[in-house]
């Protein structure tokens, strides 16, 4: 797993829904851990696609679940 | 009231050009201070707007907030959630205090989250689609401010957001009155919030030739009453007050800051945005206000005026006063310092009358220098006037011939 795509994402984040970035790790689960409504994951999404030059449609957004299945979904299609 | 019931109001939170709570703002006020102050936003020059001046926040609300709740709020969420969360805490309430399905919010607001609306149009204007926040729905909705407030303190029992220009403010309280009077409520968190101080609130307001341009003397510009007035100030913030059934409120030990005794509502049917000169409309809601409470005019010691320091504005309720009450109220104008505050202003004012029963003193006119003499009323000039007050009315009015008055008496 890539630890710049990792470090990138928790930065988006922290800055759409104050999470701590540290907190951020691969086995989280955006809504059930982190706390973060699908308002917000449209929002890391795009902002997402815009800092990783990768296309996220909505079905594919969602199916990350976790931290870890964004990284993964990022890394092999950027 | 053969009902028995009493509305009483046991805590006051406010976000002002004059301060960033009720006590700073009080304070200035009596001091005779001004929020006007020049507009330093770049779109001031692109369009090159006559007003160049607005009453602006003395605390930013982004100072107060945690940033990611800043940031999925409107201006005028945010400000309705600082004031809201003052006046909770003032009136000593917690997770206990209170059933939630007998809690109510209605926060009225006259434009909404217009910077949002215009924020999202430029962006996907400019870069599309994939730009536009998904909360700018919840952003812009006027309903926004309460059912922000509604949804952090849980409240079940109704919320609410009366959108009635400049009246909102007052109409939101006087609509807690109701909420309490008929049993649906035991505690009502009321009031009205406002910023929009924005490119085409600016321009349009300018555009039907309601603002003062008086640009080069900002503090001066808002000056109800005055011979030389030229229009209104745009101004933003939030008043916010808990009310409460009497019984409810003395049997938890609540400090009580006076009584919101009666209530009257009007419509003028008259023009969309002048009011009628002959004051009728107005004149039919204070004397509601008044019939409502079971206050004879004759114990009306002050009315906490509207005036926005609009030419026929003014003059038209000082008829309607002097139609409703009497000649012998003592007056005051706070837009004078505060500036307007639309859909805010009657919460704010709202909340100052309260204070002036609870402490005897009205607040100057800021900025009454000459008395228009088609005003035939005692308007307090120049300083601060101590008198001991039974009862006090405050007046909202709004564009569309809205019309709310406020009966306020000792706790």
């Amino acid at each position: 797993m890539s630890d710049n795509v990792l470090s990138g994402l928790a930065e988006i984040v922290e800055e759409v829904a104050g999470v701590a970035a540290d907190d951020v790790t691969a086995e989280k689960s955006f809504v059930d851990d982190l706390d973060i409504d699908s308002l917000s994951m449209v929002e890391i999404a795009v902002q997402a696609e815009d800092k990783f030059g990768v296309k996220i449609p909505d079905d594919e957004l969602a199916n990350l679940k976790t931290v870890g299945d964004a990284v993964n979904y990022i890394t092999s299609n950027k | 009231m053969s009902s028995g019931i009493e509305v009483v109001i046991t805590g006051l939170g406010a976000t002002t050009p004059l301060g960033g709570d009720v006590t700073s703002t009080w304070d200035a006020l009596l001091a005779g201070k001004s929020g006007v102050r020049p507009m330093t936003h770049d779109w001031v020059e692109k369009y090159d707007l006559p007003v160049k001046i607005a009453s602006q926040l003395v605390v930013d609300p982004t100072e107060v907030l945690p940033r990611v709740e800043a940031r999925r709020l409107d201006r005028s969420e945010q400000v309705a959630i600082v004031a809201s969360r003052q006046a909770w805490a003032d009136a000593g309430h917690d997770d206990d205090t209170v059933d939630r399905q007998r809690l109510a919010v209605i926060i009225g607001t006259g434009i909404g989250g217009a910077i949002t609306l215009l924020t999202q149009d430029d962006l996907l204007e400019q870069q599309g689609l994939r730009k536009v926040s998904p909360l700018t729905v919840p952003m812009l909705m006027p309903n926004g401010p309460a059912a922000h407030v509604g949804l952090e303190l849980k409240a079940q029992a109704g919320v609410h957001a009366p959108v009635s220009a400049c009246a909102s403010g007052a109409e939101a309280i006087a609509w807690a009155y109701r909420m309490i009077m008929s049993g649906e409520a035991d505690v009502v968190v009321a009031g009205g919030a406002e910023a929009c101080i924005t490119a085409i609130p600016v321009a349009g307001f300018s555009q039907a030739r309601t603002m003062s341009t008086r640009n080069d003397e900002p503090e001066k510009a808002s000056r109800p009453f005055d011979t030389a007035r030229d229009g209104f100030v745009l101004g933003e913030g939030a008043g916010v007050m808990v009310l409460e059934r009497r019984e409810f409120a003395e049997a938890r030990g609540a400090k009580i800051y006076g009584r919101l005794a009666g209530i009257g509502t009007s419509a003028d049917g008259y023009h969309i945005t002048a009011p009628d000169p002959e004051g009728v409309g107005q004149s039919r809601a204070i004397a509601a206000s008044l019939r409502s409470g079971g206050i004879d005019p004759s114990d009306v010691g002050h009315v906490n005026c509207h005036a926005t320091s609009t030419q026929v504005g003014d003059v038209a309720e000082t008829v309607a006063i002097r139609k409703a009450i009497g000649d012998h109220p003592v007056l005051t104008a706070p837009k004078g310092a505060l500036g307007h505050l639309l859909g805010a202003a009657g919460a704010v004012e709202a909340i100052v009358t309260v204070l002036s029963i609870r402490d005897g003193i009205v607040p100057q006119t800021l900025n009454l220098e000459n008395l228009d003499p088609a005003v035939t009323l005692d308007v307090v000039a120049g300083e601060p006037r101590k008198i001991k007050l039974e009862a006090a009315v405050n007046d909202s009015f709004g564009f569309g011939g809205h019309n709310v008055a406020l009966a306020f008496t000792q706790a």
